[in-house]
């Protein structure tokens, strides 16, 4: 090798400069690691809930959330074909066979789904609180739903006060619940 | 039963895979050729060993053996046989039996090939396969193995997700993908044997060249299929999404492309030698960073497999190959200094380095634009999108400039050009360029238009007119007539005319795209039977709906019949596919293709609903030039054959009448 | 040698004008006219929640039809584009919107392309002036394959 004058730079020193470069950007993507890429952020938490009425599917009338200001309502999107939808549908149950007398309203939205495949689903696993259709996914795209079960608590005061993506469990549904419930007797 | 043999096979071929490692480095060190050729034994008892492992998933998938999860998951009693087949590599632990498969292929290839005659530094490289292999083994054996069985053996099997039952064309997706990212192992283990054992000559360039245009030439045809089926499979009308997984198969195409051309800056100057060992470095690195992204669950994809812990493994090994890789190469900075320079801009070697540099700024747009979602997540907590609008807007120009170069490139020789012989050359592009230039701007293409074209036919007739070059060369020194003339053209420099198709192949591609991008046009259309509309100018009518069982799915067809000016043109039959384990029904689109005869139209349909009386709602689409893309790479991939088409050793001495007509041709001044 | 610069900084400037021209036509875009058009340009920049990587427009899931009529819905009641993107930033975030903003970091993506490109084009210029060897003498190894090279570079054609 011909002798260079130039190159006193020790060897080590520039493959240090080419390393660093190299272990930021496999940092970078072990930041990645462990966190689910399907889920967002919630949004509309702390906003006010998009206004909706929409025609019931289970009995007559219609459901509109103007009507409801004043008390907490649990608005979950859901649909037959859902699996986790199955999942959490005692938990929904038994929330609101505990909490109906103290005039929690829970509501669920179909999303993307029959008529008919929805009655079918709650024959088969039962509940009566009110079911409603959502005609063109309006109240759907209002609420920001992207995969559902998608359960929303609104506050008497009609913001959000909590939101969960996938199925809910009846330990976080009972705590919402309660303070949204608390809310009212602060205000 | 399958299950035992599956993992005892891959256990003893992970063993190998070590001792093979070993036995190499061993081997070579001390002086113990014997110990050397064990290892070549050894590669090619692994391979079989991994064919023994693929046949036993197989035959459990084609027994319905459910006792294994793999199987359960991914087959089923209704599933039809070649399908049941493909399952061996639709999901994510068969596709890595697949991979290892692939992998110990070019092993043995490579320890075969070498058998004879071989560089100084084929252990070292036939070491670092072995490692590569070892890893990969170690994933199909630990965390990521098709061959776990379940407690108690199912009765059925779920059945493969309906996409990847939908289409044949998922058999050769996946194969042509890998043969292209695996083969580029070959050229990086040699890369880093030179490295290692400090014999940085150009020896690992000229014995590896062939890995590289065959790897390539895989890679292009898997990408061209990756974009078949999305356009013929999916439904969404379109061919290419940017998807994060979409992209990093890209960049390694886009690399390993600049990688083909420096190499031959190299070969000829002994320049760049750093660069290009950065670059096959960089490439083998992104096909590991495809593998990561895949299967880590780091991005969300249309690919990604479930979730699965092998994320932080697959990053060790990524992070092991950068800081080997390019820790190595500082390493030997020294030893690798460039033995010549360049003479002036104006030559054929400048114009490779702008086109390497053109591409690397494409590679890390779309590297940078796939990865910056998870850098403002760790940076803002915020989640962002990066999608098609993003990649079309900026990868877009970067591509016009490259088609630029791709036009001078093969009208500059090497070492320096004459400035009237550039000239010269330049008159009858730049004239085909100006030409078409106009007529698409009077036609109404826009500025878009008027510069993709104005280049395509620039880039086209540089080269035709190189081609139409040699070969006249070739009849004025032997008299030939043209298609003898041709063959000898060809024949004396593959690499050149090889090339020059492969430009070809793209140009055809480029204005397939363009077109289809400028000109296509679709909408959605709901038709009562027996309904006719006027939609984009032809005139569809609803003929009905049927429905029809299948043993493994149940599908709802819709009849089309398509109009134009009265006249029937084609009936479409786009479908609905629903299979029992998936509430969602995928959609088959029906699609009449474009050829020279019909205007190179595409006309796609695909169904989206229909409703309980026989009427269906369904989107249309009107396409031009999709047709030229699927020629064009077709194209692409017969020039890479014919620039990597192996031949007898060049004949050193030429016939002193064609050397003379031929440097006339290119050194008139 | 000035031929040959002329002929250099043609190319050049034909570089420079494709270049030009080429920004400026991914950046132009027909100016839509119809409710539908508008409507369909706003959905190909939203992202289809339900997807993997498809726009609105361009996917066939129910929901990303429903979602086109709301915009135009939007758009049909008077509301400018950006207020009906902004509508969805509301309620999904800003992942739905299918290139990232221009500000803050969400500018690094964007610059990836326009510094590649002019960095790449200086290191270029830099890389391929002529440097005039500097020391005479006797070949060194280096130069002995390079004269090797040369000799049979002679050999073959093109």
């Amino acid at each position: 090798m011909v002798p260079d004058g130039r190159n006193n730079r020790p060897r080590w020193r520039s493959v240090a400069v080419v390393l660093a470069p190299l272990l930021l950007f496999a940092l970078l993507l072990a930041s990645g690691l462990g966190e689910d890429p399907r889920e967002l952020p919630s949004e509309l938490e702390g906003d006010p809930a998009p206004a909706f009425s929409l025609p019931r599917f289970d009995a007559e009338g219609t459901v509109d959330l103007e009507d409801l200001r004043g008390q907490v309502v649990v608005v979950n999107f859901w649909a037959s074909w859902c699996v986790p939808c199955r999942e959490e549908h005692a938990a929904l149950a038994a929330a609101w066979g505990r909490y109906r007398e103290r005039g929690v309203v829970l509501v669920g939205v179909l999303f993307e789904d029959t008529v008919e495949g929805a009655l079918a689903f709650r024959n088969e696993l039962g509940g009566d609180w009110p079911l409603v259709t959502d005609p063109g996914a309006r109240a759907a795209i209002a609420f920001g739903v992207y995969g559902i079960p998608e359960t929303f608590v609104i506050a008497p005061d009609g913001t959000i006060s909590a939101k969960q993506v996938g199925a809910i469990d009846y330990a976080w549904l009972t705590e919402e619940i309660e303070s949204a419930l608390r809310s009212v007797e602060q205000a | 039963m399958p299950a035992l043999v599956g993992t005892t096979a891959l256990a003893l071929a992970l063993a190998l895979a070590l001792y093979g490692a070993t036995a190499s480095i061993v081997g070579v060190r001390s002086g113990r050729p014997r110990v050397v050729e064990s290892a070549r034994t050894a590669a090619y008892s692994l391979f079989g060993l991994v064919v023994v492992a693929n046949l036993a998933m197989l035959a459990a998938l084609l027994a319905d053996d459910f006792s294994l999860r793999y199987v359960a998951t991914n087959s089923s009693r209704a599933t039809p046989t070649f399908f049941k087949v493909l399952a061996l590599w639709s999901a994510d632990e068969g596709s890595l039996l697949l991979w290892n498969l692939v992998l110990g292929g070019y092993l043995s290839a490579v320890a075969f090939s070498f058998r004879n005659r071989r560089p100084e530094t084929f252990p070292w490289a036939l070491a670092v396969m072995f490692g590569v292999s070892a890893f990969y083994l170690l994933l199909v054996l630990g965390p990521t193995t098709p061959f776990e069985t379940l407690a108690e053996r199912a009765i059925d099997g779920r059945g493969p997700l309906p996409l990847l039952q939908n289409h044949p064309l998922m058999a050769v997706h996946p194969p042509f993908l890998y043969l292209g990212f695996i083969g580029f192992t070959v050229p990086f283990a040699f890369a880093i044997a030179a490295l290692a054992t400090g014999r940085v000559s150009d020896a690992w360039v000229r014995v590896t060249r062939r890995w590289t245009i065959f790897a390539w030439v895989c890679l292009t045809i898997g990408l061209l299929i990756g974009a078949l089926w999305s356009y013929s499979v999916l439904g969404w009308g379109g061919y290419w999404a940017w998807d994060p997984v979409e992209n990093v198969a890209l960049l390694p195409w886009l690399t390993g492309t600049a990688f083909l051309h420096s190499v031959m800056v190299q070969e000829r100057r002994g320049m760049l030698k750093v660069w290009n060992l950065s670059l096959i470095v960089g490439t083998f690195a992104l096909t590991v960073l495809g593998t990561f992204l895949t299967r880590g669950s780091i991005l969300s994809s249309v690919h990604t497999f479930a979730q699965s812990i092998v994320g932080p493994l697959y990053l060790a090994f990524l992070t092991l190959v950068l800081l080997g890789g390019f820790g190595l190469i500082a390493w030997r900075r020294d030893a690798l200094r460039g033995e010549a320079t360049f003479d002036t801009p104006l030559s054929r070697e400048s114009v490779f380095l702008g086109n390497n540099i053109l591409l690397l700024v494409l590679t890390f747009t779309v590297l940078v634009g796939t990865i910056y979602p998870l850098l403002a997540e760790a940076v803002t907590g915020e989640k962002v999108s990066v999608g098609a609008p993003f990649f079309n807007h900026n990868a877009a120009p970067v591509a016009m400039l490259l088609l630029f170069l791709m036009g001078i490139g093969p009208l500059l020789p090497w070492r320096a050009a004459s400035a009237s012989a550039v000239i010269r050359r330049l008159l009858v592009p730049a004239w085909a360029a100006a030409i078409t230039g106009l007529a698409v701007g009077a036609t109404g293409g826009g500025t878009g238009g008027v510069v993709i074209f104005g280049l395509a036919a620039f880039v086209a007739a540089a080269a035709i007119a190189e081609m139409a070059r040699g070969v006249q060369a070739q009849r004025r020194a032997h008299g030939l007539g043209v298609g003898r003339a041709i063959a000898g053209a060809v024949s004396r420099n593959h690499r050149l005319y090889g090339g020059l198709v492969v430009h070809l192949g793209l140009i055809v591609a480029v204005v397939g795209v363009s077109w289809a991008t400028i000109s296509d046009r679709s909408a959605e259309v709901t038709l009562a039977q027996g309904e006719l509309a006027r939609v984009e100018g032809y005139e569809l009518r609803l003929d009905g709906v049927s429905a029809r069982e299948e043993p493994h799915r149940r599908v709802v067809v819709a009849d089309l019949t398509v109009f134009r000016a009265g006249e029937e043109v084609v009936r479409l039959h786009p479908s609905l596919n629903l299979y029992p384990a998936s509430s969602q029904p995928i959609g088959t689109p029906s699609i009449r293709t474009g050829t020279p005869f019909n205007g190179m139209v595409d006309l796609y349909a695909s169904l989206v609903s229909v409703d309980e009386d026989g009427g269906a709602s369904f989107r249309f689409f009107v396409n031009p030039g999709i047709g030229l893309l699927w020629v064009g790479g077709a194209v692409m991939a017969l020039g890479g054959i014919v620039a990597g088409w192996p031949v007898g050793s060049r004949s050193r001495t030429a016939p002193a009448a064609l050397e003379i007509a031929e440097r006339r041709e290119h050194v008139r001044a | 040698m000035s031929g040959r610069r002329g002929s250099l900084l043609l190319l050049g400037v034909a570089f420079a004008v494709v270049g030009l021209a080429a920004l400026f036509a991914s950046g132009e875009s027909e100016r839509p006219t119809t409710i539908d058009d508008r409507a369909h340009e706003i959905a190909s920049g939203l992202r289809c929640p339900v997807c993997q990587n498809l726009s609105v427009a361009d996917s066939p899931s129910r929901l990303a039809g429903e979602m086109l009529d709301e915009i135009e819905t939007q758009l049909r009641a008077g509301r400018a584009p950006e207020q009906v993107r902004a509508f969805f930033v509301q309620r999904y975030g800003e992942w739905i919107l299918l290139a990232p903003t221009r500000r803050g970091l969400n500018l690094l993506p964007w610059l990836v392309p326009v510094i590649g490109v002019l960095a790449g084009t200086a290191i270029w210029a830099s890389l391929v002036r002529h440097r005039v060897a500097s020391d005479g003498g006797s070949a060194t190894s280096s130069e002995r394959s390079r004269i090797e090279r040369e000799l049979r570079g002679l050999e073959e054609p093109g």
